[in-house]
């Protein structure tokens, strides 16, 4: 087994994974940019090392850097989390060139995956299914009107070494075919440097599930089951769970053997997921493998009674899988909210987290990067935390999660909590019934704020006001700053008496 | 005192005092809407309050950041402004909103990453001016209105706060 861990991330991610060495006794290294040297992930590692100005393509993603500081510390393996260079099939190889064990595919793996139109050439020759469309990139526009035509439409232009929905456009007939060509084309080529384009046939409101799996390095595949990831804004995940509504037994069997089939085709190791869409009758055809540890493996982990990062650190380290597929019982549910910083339009929301109650208590877990009084960076993604809720059904677990919401409040930032709020309470969820345009269909309004509460929020306002007489003589409640991390010199006692007097 | 507090676009008028027997310090008299609250309110933190209103319980907590303060009853957010007695006084005074140039501010901190527009640059209403990047994504600032460019401040790679000054139209 490994001694020593460098983790090539940053946020919740890193701190996972921190966790995860020092529960299996090994040392975690964490490595920083300029905007992260106060981060949780560099408070809670054993060794941190400066890597890096603030942009991520000098710091997270300088592969030379990074391997050095492993190199100079004594890491002997890397653990690259989810993003930057985890799908980065030259770090694979720099890694091992270095003599530094990759936690993760070999490179061939990730190379043959993180290509769409060759991954679906392999898929094909595996007897994979997967969605109708071309395996390679069209030429021109008469290829994709031709294609298109074959097809049926609407059909979908997306980007070959595309994800997260850029590169990526519905067209739902002739006409409009050469104007979203160009546009996939060339938002490919500034996204992902190439703007080799494929064609799909668009499916609807599609379910998104996926399926865990699994591999040694000695040839043993597993899948752990399925995740429930329709529930997604502008292709980007927001809420996920464990069992599907959708998926039986059969289907889960049927599903889990296909996947086991598509890793074992690009002789896969250690944790993946493969992604397939669902149409409303039960097919599902093959979309994508991701070639990582997912955001939201935790469902997986309390519905399998499984710990995926420890696991993916034995397997690196040459272990066996330590179980058979007939072991893997699924049991209970479990459900992923996943908390950004942004507003209620989605707009990000960086800045001071002024104030931080985290939720406890049974079938609760929080996957957190953050702490209270740490200044959130504008630099990298939003994700701040995950909150997951796990019971004996469905139903336990979403009591457990709207009760955890309550409890949880991130002051000085805005996050998207009430959205979860507003999910939870959503009948249609609570039934079941989410596929991916879901969210665009959920209500505005919180059906659970009550003409009392808002009564009482009223109350409250004045109170604060009436009981702090140092709020300054402002108008509104905004002003007051008396928060605990940002407290204000008192305004003079004369002030303050002068002011009391004048509103008598 | 009095004091006006509007919530999501609802106005609520209420009074509140404290109450006058002294073996109770704890306790509130407040009028709203022609009826009469008797409440128990303790500050648990600068910026959390717990109340009891007939043997009700409410854990309550301010949020100050931002351009609307927030009040969360059990977690849930209320945007609130709130106006005493002395404000409300001022409000009246006051005259309409001056109607002179318009400032365009930043929504969010970022980084400014492309200048669209130009001084002098005649622009209509949703046109972009300036685009900001905060934590990968992008935000164009639009022109609220039809308009001269008056002056850009922004410049390209500039990193911004929010609420600051980007552009002024005429």
């Amino acid at each position: 087994m490994f001694k020593k861990i460098l983790i090539a991330n940053r946020g919740e991610i890193a701190v996972r994974v921190v966790r995860a060495c020092s529960e299996l006794g090994i040392l975690s290294v964490a490595i920083y940019s300029d905007a992260d040297r106060a981060a949780l992930h560099v408070l809670k590692a054993d060794e941190a090392y400066h890597v890096g100005p603030t942009p991520a393509s000098e710091s997270y993603l300088d592969i030379e850097r990074i391997i050095a500081t492993a190199r100079q510390c004594g890491a002997e393996a890397i653990h690259p989390g989810y993003g930057f260079l985890s799908e980065n099939a030259d770090f694979a190889r720099a890694c091992a060139g270095a003599g530094i064990k990759f936690i993760g595919p070999p490179a061939n793996a990730i190379e043959l995956m993180g290509s769409k139109t060759r991954a679906r050439q392999q898929m094909e020759k595996a007897g994979v299914p997967f969605v109708p469309g071309t395996s390679r990139g069209v030429e021109s526009i008469d290829e994709a009107r031709e294609v298109a035509e074959q097809l049926g439409y609407p059909v979908m232009l997306k980007a070959a070494a595309g994800g997260g929905g850029k590169g990526m456009r519905l067209v739902e007939n002739a006409v409009g075919m050469a104007s979203s060509l160009e546009a996939a084309q060339s938002e490919a080529q500034r996204a992902f440097g190439n703007n080799e384009v494929y064609l799909e046939k668009a499916i609807t409101n599609p379910r998104h599930i996926e399926i865990q799996v699994l591999a040694d390095e000695h040839g043993n595949c597993v899948h752990l089951g399925e995740r429930e990831c329709s529930i997604q804004r502008r292709h980007q995940k927001v809420l996920e769970e464990s069992p599907s509504p959708a998926v039986n037994a059969a289907m889960r069997q049927n599903m889990g053997q296909i996947a086991v089939k598509a890793a074992i085709a690009v002789r896969y190791a250690n944790a993946g997921t493969i992604e397939f869409l669902a149409d409303a009758s039960g097919n599902f055809y093959f979309l994508e493998m991701n070639t990582r540890l997912q955001v939201e493996h935790p469902v997986t982990e309390l519905v399998c009674g499984v710990d995926l990062v420890h696991l993916q650190i034995r397997t690196a380290a040459g272990e066996r899988l330590p179980f058979l597929q007939k072991d893997i019982q699924p049991r209970g549910h479990a459900i992923e909210c996943r908390i950004y910083a942004e507003d209620e339009n989605h707009f990000p929301s960086p800045g001071q987290v002024t104030a931080l109650s985290e939720p406890a208590g049974p079938g609760i877990r929080l996957d957190s990067g953050i702490y209270g009084g740490w200044t959130v960076p504008v630099a990298y993604d939003p994700l701040l935390a995950k909150l997951i809720g796990y019971g004996e059904s469905r139903q336990q677990a979403i009591g457990r999660l709207r009760r955890a919401l309550d409890e949880c409040f991130v002051g000085g930032i805005k996050t998207n909590l009430p959205l979860f709020r507003r999910i939870l309470s959503d009948p249609v969820f609570v039934a079941g019934e989410t596929d991916t345009g879901y969210l665009g269909r959920l209500p505005q309004t919180d059906a659970a704020i009550s003409e009392s509460d808002e009564e009482v929020a009223a109350i409250a306002a004045a109170l604060f006001a009436s009981m702090q007489p140092r709020n300054n003589g402002q108008d509104t409640l905004g002003v007051g700053q008396t928060s605990c991390l940002s407290s204000q010199a008192a305004a003079s006692d004369w002030k303050r008496a002068a002011r009391t007097e004048s509103l008598r | 005192m009095r004091y006006q507090v509007d919530i999501h676009g609802k106005t609520h008028q209420l009074v509140l005092e404290k109450a006058s027997a002294p073996q109770q310090p704890d306790r509130w008299v407040c009028r709203l809407g022609g009826h009469e609250i008797v409440m128990d309110a303790v500050q648990t933190g600068a910026d959390t309050l717990s109340i009891v209103i007939d043997g009700k319980s409410f854990e309550i907590r301010r949020e100050n950041a931002g351009e609307t303060p927030r009040v969360f009853v059990h977690g849930r957010q209320f945007q609130v402004t709130l106006q005493d007695a002395r404000s409300l006084k001022s409000r009246r005074r006051a005259g309409p909103i001056d109607a002179g140039p318009l400032r365009l501010t930043a929504s969010m901190p970022g980084k400014v990453v492309r200048v669209l527009a130009k001084e002098g640059d005649i622009l209509h209403a949703g046109m972009g001016i300036v685009v900001v990047e905060a934590m990968k994504m992008q935000n164009e600032l639009r022109s609220p209105k039809e308009g001269t460019l008056k002056k850009m401040l922004a410049r390209e790679g500039m990193n911004v706060n929010a609420g600051d000054v980007m552009a002024i139209l005429e």
